[in-house]
């Protein structure tokens, strides 16, 4: 069963989680139920930081034993950090989709956009709806 | 088993080379020291040893001529053994790829009558047999798509793929400069009208569908979607991957496709997997000919000669014409069954795969319930709800019986999928078989799950660990 969703962050239906810092700059990973469904992780692609993304555009991908996937920018910003450590590790994301397995963290372009994403309420009904 | 390493030997060989009699040359001269590896450590072994390496490796091989081989969507078919001995006669091995066209006559009248074959089977145009297999072909295809816009001057930045598509459509399409946009599938699994209509605009160069798609599915509406696609000025690929459904039943020409790739290591019966190279020929409508990829063979009264005179062309995609030994095989598979013996194969390959579907039924989901073409597609997921037994597992547990495993987790849009292809040869015992040996499975997931994750049970090597595997590869041997 995937972990709750945490409610201090904001998610987008291509499941991807954001984490407003309040200080222009957001951390992003994928949610819980994505590496459910994507299964055991082998390996991810980080992108360059300093690489400018449009929300919506590919940022990362990430590789299952069952298949290769696009992780969404799910707002648009400037890549300032990435998780160096899922090169090696990319099984971070399966143990700790909300913690340890962030994927990057961007500046802020235009925080309106974060009105477009889910609260966790409207996710938790999402996945629920996926699910049947 | 050791590898060929691990039993070499320093000084063993399989002969004695006697003494050269030529003036010794210095490699580090002729090459350059540059170029030259210090140490190759290649495996020094008796020829004895060498052979019963291989040979017990070939033993554990699996191929269509040990067992049943239900690889969904990529048509692993019988291969008869006629097209082998054709394909031998020295006439066609022994001409040198450079030979002149007049040295050439009689392979030259061979592709020809191919492409003319090809063109009556498919209802197309023209088509050319250079591309060298099925995602060459497709490349080649999407790029007369292209070049043919580029010289209307118009430009449509996008192509269709829908979400049943072979993964490699996306690909051919991106490899041209196309952004892909994903066409949904309707609840009955064809192409959701609705959503191709909102799509298609003069900014859309086309649709690459496969017909029947991936689900094993006729698209019903495959008038109505041409139609769609014309009437904005865009031209329908096909995809001719599932060929094996409709040869002699339908011709993608007469359903109004501009282009259609074929793979005759699928549907003209030429080993592939690990039994040889592919080809790709491609077929295009009136349209289109004036762009198909150069050389092409031309005929003069009664003789063949190539010709490169044709300036539309999107140029040569590949060295030599194709993979001439395969289009051997596939000539001698279509003379030697007929226009009628191509019917009556495409009818027992769907006749077959309808069997099973229904034998299957009870004990497996079947996501889309209706007739399928030759192939079909469940689900796994009521063995996961039960007992977390997942298709993987399923699969595995196959070739304790025997089997090579159908192909899984394809399409896509079905969860837990299994697509089994049991093209038109197998005997209703071999279905029957398989069927019993799927029906055992499904029970053994319910009442002892355990041993079907644990599976295979019987194989040389037993189950491996794919997450290791691919998160920590090993792949080179080390001394």
């Amino acid at each position: 069963m995937s972990k709750s969703n945490p409610t201090d962050r904001l998610y987008s239906k291509d499941h991807e989680w954001v984490k407003d810092n309040g200080d222009g700059t957001a951390v992003v990973g994928i949610t819980d139920y994505a590496q459910e469904m994507l299964t055991d992780i082998v390996f991810v692609e980080l992108p360059p930081v300093g690489k400018k993304l449009a929300q919506g555009e590919p940022m990362a991908v990430v590789e299952s034993v069952k298949s290769v996937s696009d992780v969404y920018a799910p707002v648009t910003g400037e890549i300032i950090a990435v998780n160096k450590t899922l090169e090696e590790t990319p099984e971070l994301i399966n143990q700790d989709a909300f913690g340890e397995g962030w994927i990057a963290k961007l500046n802020l372009e235009n925080v309106a956009e974060l009105k477009s994403l889910l609260n966790a309420a409207d996710y938790d009904a999402l996945i629920k709806e996926e699910k049947h | 088993m050791e590898l060929i390493f691990e039993i070499s030997k320093p000084g063993r060989s399989t002969a004695d080379v006697s003494a050269s009699d030529v003036p010794i040359v210095n490699i580090d001269d002729v090459i350059g020291r540059q170029y030259l590896r210090n140490d190759l450590d290649l495996p020094e072994v008796a020829e004895i040893d060498l052979v019963r390496h291989y040979t017990n490796l070939s033993r554990r091989n699996f191929g269509v001529d040990l067992g049943f081989y239900p690889l969904g969507s990529c048509t692993m078919k019988y291969n008869p053994k006629i097209n082998e001995n054709v394909a031998a006669l020295p006439g066609f091995t022994g001409l040198h790829p450079n030979a002149s066209d007049e040295f050439a006559q009689g392979n030259l009248q061979l592709l020809y009558e191919m492409q003319k074959y090809l063109c009556g089977i498919f209802g197309m145009a023209e088509f050319t047999l250079q591309p060298a297999a099925g995602a060459h072909g497709e490349l080649a295809g999407v790029m007369m798509i292209k070049k043919y816009f580029e010289s209307k001057g118009q430009i449509r930045p996008t192509i269709l793929i829908p979400d049943t598509a072979h993964g490699t459509n996306p690909a051919s399409g991106a490899l041209c400069g196309f952004d892909t946009i994903t066409l949904r599938s309707n609840p009955e699994g064809g192409v959701d009208i609705e959503h191709l209509n909102s799509l298609m605009t003069e900014d859309v160069a086309g649709l690459m569908l496969t017909n029947p798609n991936t689900l094993g599915l006729f698209e019903r509406n495959i008038e109505q979607v041409a139609q769609i696609v014309h009437s904005k000025g865009g031209l329908l690929y096909g995809d001719g991957a599932n060929a094996n459904a409709f040869l002699g039943k339908t011709r993608p020409g007469d359903l109004d496709f501009d282009v259609i790739q074929l793979n005759l290591h699928k549907t003209f019966a030429t080993p592939h997997g690990g039994g040889g190279p592919g080809s790709g020929p491609v077929g295009v409508s009136e349209a289109l000919v004036n762009y198909l990829p150069v050389p092409r063979i031309v005929k003069n009264e009664s003789t063949y000669s190539w010709s490169a005179n044709f300036p539309d062309t999107i140029g040569r995609v590949r060295a030599f014409y194709g993979n001439f030994n395969v289009i051997v095989k596939a000539y001698t598979y279509i003379c030697s069954l007929g226009a009628e013996g191509l019917t009556r194969a495409t009818e027992m390959a769907v006749l077959n795969a309808n069997y099973i579907k229904e034998k299957l039924k009870p004990y497996y989901d079947l996501p889309y319930d209706r007739v399928c073409m030759h192939e079909s597609v469940f689900s796994g997921n009521r063995q996961v709800a039960q007992s977390g037994v997942h298709t993987s597992d399923i699969a595995k547990r196959l070739i304790d019986f025997g089997y090579h495993p159908p192909t899984i987790y394809f399409p896509l849009i079905v969860p837990e999928a299994f697509m089994i292809e049991p093209t038109e040869t197998e005997s209703k015992e071999t279905l029957d078989a398989f069927c019993d040996a799927m029906i055992a499975i499904a029970q053994e997931a319910k009442e002892n799950p355990q041993r079907v994750k644990d599976a295979p049970l019987s194989t040389p090597v037993s189950r491996l660990d794919e997450v290791l595997a691919a998160r920590k590869p090993d792949v080179c041997w080390k001394r």
